[in-house]
């Protein structure tokens, strides 16, 4: 078993999808409800799989810092949001193999949006690092 | 003595006891103090069948564990049934402790979970796993907040307001899962109730209790936010409201007003009313003017200017709102219910977008983004 980052990316600086997707509070209601409910049945479908370990959303709200110099004020971003990459969030999850990260990733890209349609937003799919061995020869 | 043999045996006193039929923890048990024992007396005595050995051990450790947990369930069963204690013993006892959990040196979140820890007696574990974090960043959060209050004196009758302050912040987590923070902080409440005399802390309760006898239709089965005016009263919990209503009654007739009380009232007036449509708003809006006398707060003032849109019209209410600052959290959720009530279906429908981007759980943000959804269709 190894685990993995599932990273939901809304990127801006290029499609998200090959067709323009409307931000969701353009959506249906029902379409909304849709793609709740899936997000709620893929969370309990990997628990119950034994493969879930965390999933979490992220606000849309982030700043970049850094630090500059003794002395200084920490340097930030403004409020530019779009041309960041905005993070939504992620699934942390413990499976058998890479393919098989890549097929719940795949299968969470498959969320409804409108008319029922499959968003296809883009999700990184990142390796933990693994514990260094414990017996080096 | 043999740490490879010990190694090399445990597993198969393990095999052999759950074979055996016994429950896989407590045969680990088991297995470790019987481990325990041969790690002290092999080196005087080596047995000359150690297996066996291990596996007798095991066994009466495993009898003995039975034994025990049996005796220890009959004597909480013994405890349960008798009375409790009375209050004046510990009267002065729990104040001091939940003052000194609640100092003003902690952060909010550090005297949370001192209290929790200390008065409330949960383990770190549990404190942790509501607050969602690592058992040992809750360890360090509560050692730090222990270092800073060794020493601090802080027993005198006014600090019961920071008290208060700390009770209804553990109870607005309200977390659920194997520790529901909303229950413990309602239990630590009537505990100070029943230890002090001051009608602001049977005010907190009531309010506690007024609000929580509504959480059983406040979600959904799926976990979706159901606004007050969706929600279907008759799953309210009534014999709740009821204590709240009378506790709160026999605060005011006391007659030291203070913020809890008046926030209890408002919430007595929403449990009161058979539906939202007959919520008597125009007394809403009276205790909200309480309010923001005795404890003025933007908080406050937001939530009155709803009570000031349900009585003198959306445009009041926004009118109300707009000398508010926006930054505040909430502020568009207000502003989306107002303008939707003025008709106002695109600029509600943009705040309503916009208190989902600000929503800082998930449950909210879905239900902000379908009233958005919901005012967007039909243009």
């Amino acid at each position: 078993m190894a685990k993995y980052l599932l990273l939901k990316h809304y990127r801006s600086d290029h499609a998200i999808a090959a067709e323009d997707i409307p931000p969701m509070d353009q959506w249906q209601p029902d379409e909304v409800e849709a793609h709740i409910a899936f997000m709620h049945r893929l969370n309990a479908e990997l628990e119950a799989s034994g493969e879930f370990v965390d999933a979490q959303g992220l606000s849309p709200e982030g700043t970049f810092v850094r630090y500059d110099g003794d002395g200084r004020p920490p340097v930030t971003d403004g409020p530019f949001a779009e041309t960041k990459d905005l993070i939504a969030g992620w699934w942390i999850v413990d499976v058998e193999s890479r393919e098989r990260a890549h097929e719940i990733a795949a299968y969470g890209s498959s969320a409804p949006g409108p008319g029922g349609r499959p968003i296809r937003e883009w999700i990184e799919v990142r390796p933990f690092m693994g514990p260094p061995p414990s017996v080096s020869e | 003595m043999n740490d490879q043999l010990l190694r090399d045996l445990a597993p198969q006193v393990l095999g052999v006891l759950v074979r055996r039929g016994n429950d896989f923890a407590a045969a680990e048990d088991a297995v470790q103090d019987a481990l325990v024992e041969a790690v002290r007396h092999w080196p005087d005595a080596m047995p000359s069948d150690p297996l066996a050995w291990l596996v007798t051990v095991a066994g009466r450790k495993l009898v003995d564990a039975q034994r025990s947990e049996a005796s220890r369930r009959r004597r909480e069963r013994r405890d349960h049934q008798e009375p409790p204690p009375g209050p004046t013993e510990q009267v002065d006892d729990t104040l001091l402790l939940l003052s000194r959990c609640c100092h003003p040196a902690l952060t909010p979140g550090s005297a949370v979970a001192l209290t929790l820890r200390a008065v409330g007696g949960l383990t770190t574990a549990q404190i942790a796993q509501a607050f969602l974090v690592p058992e040992p960043t809750m360890a360090q959060r509560i050692s730090r907040a222990k270092r800073t209050v060794s020493g601090a004196r802080f027993d005198t009758a006014g600090d019961v307001t920071a008290v208060l302050r700390v009770l209804y912040l553990v109870f607005n987590e309200g977390f659920t899962g194997s520790v529901d923070l909303a229950e413990e902080a309602i239990r630590l409440t009537r505990q100070l109730a029943a230890a002090t005399d001051d009608p602001e802390v049977d005010g907190l309760l009531a309010l506690m209790l007024l609000h929580h006898a509504r959480r059983p239709a406040r979600r959904t089965p799926s976990g979706a936010v159901v606004a007050l005016a969706d929600q279907d009263r008759s799953r309210w919990h009534h014999a709740s409201i009821a204590e709240g209503v009378d506790l709160l009654q026999a605060a005011l007739a006391r007659d030291r007003l203070g913020e809890y009380q008046v926030q209890a009232a408002i919430a007595a007036l929403h449990d009161d009313a058979p539906t939202a449509a007959e919520t008597d708003w125009p007394q809403v809006l009276e205790w909200y003017d309480e309010l923001v006398r005795l404890a003025d707060s933007p908080v406050a003032r937001l939530n009155r200017a709803v009570a000031v849109g349900e009585v003198d019209g959306p445009r009041a209410g926004l009118a109300a709102l707009r000398e508010l600052d926006p930054g505040l959290p909430r502020w568009d959720a207000v502003a989306a219910h107002l303008h939707e009530r003025a008709g106002e279906r695109d600029l509600a429908a943009a705040h309503y977008a916009a208190a989902a981007a600000r929503a800082d759980n998930q449950a909210e943000r879905d239900h902000l983004t379908l009233q958005a959804a919901r005012l967007n269709q039909r243009r």
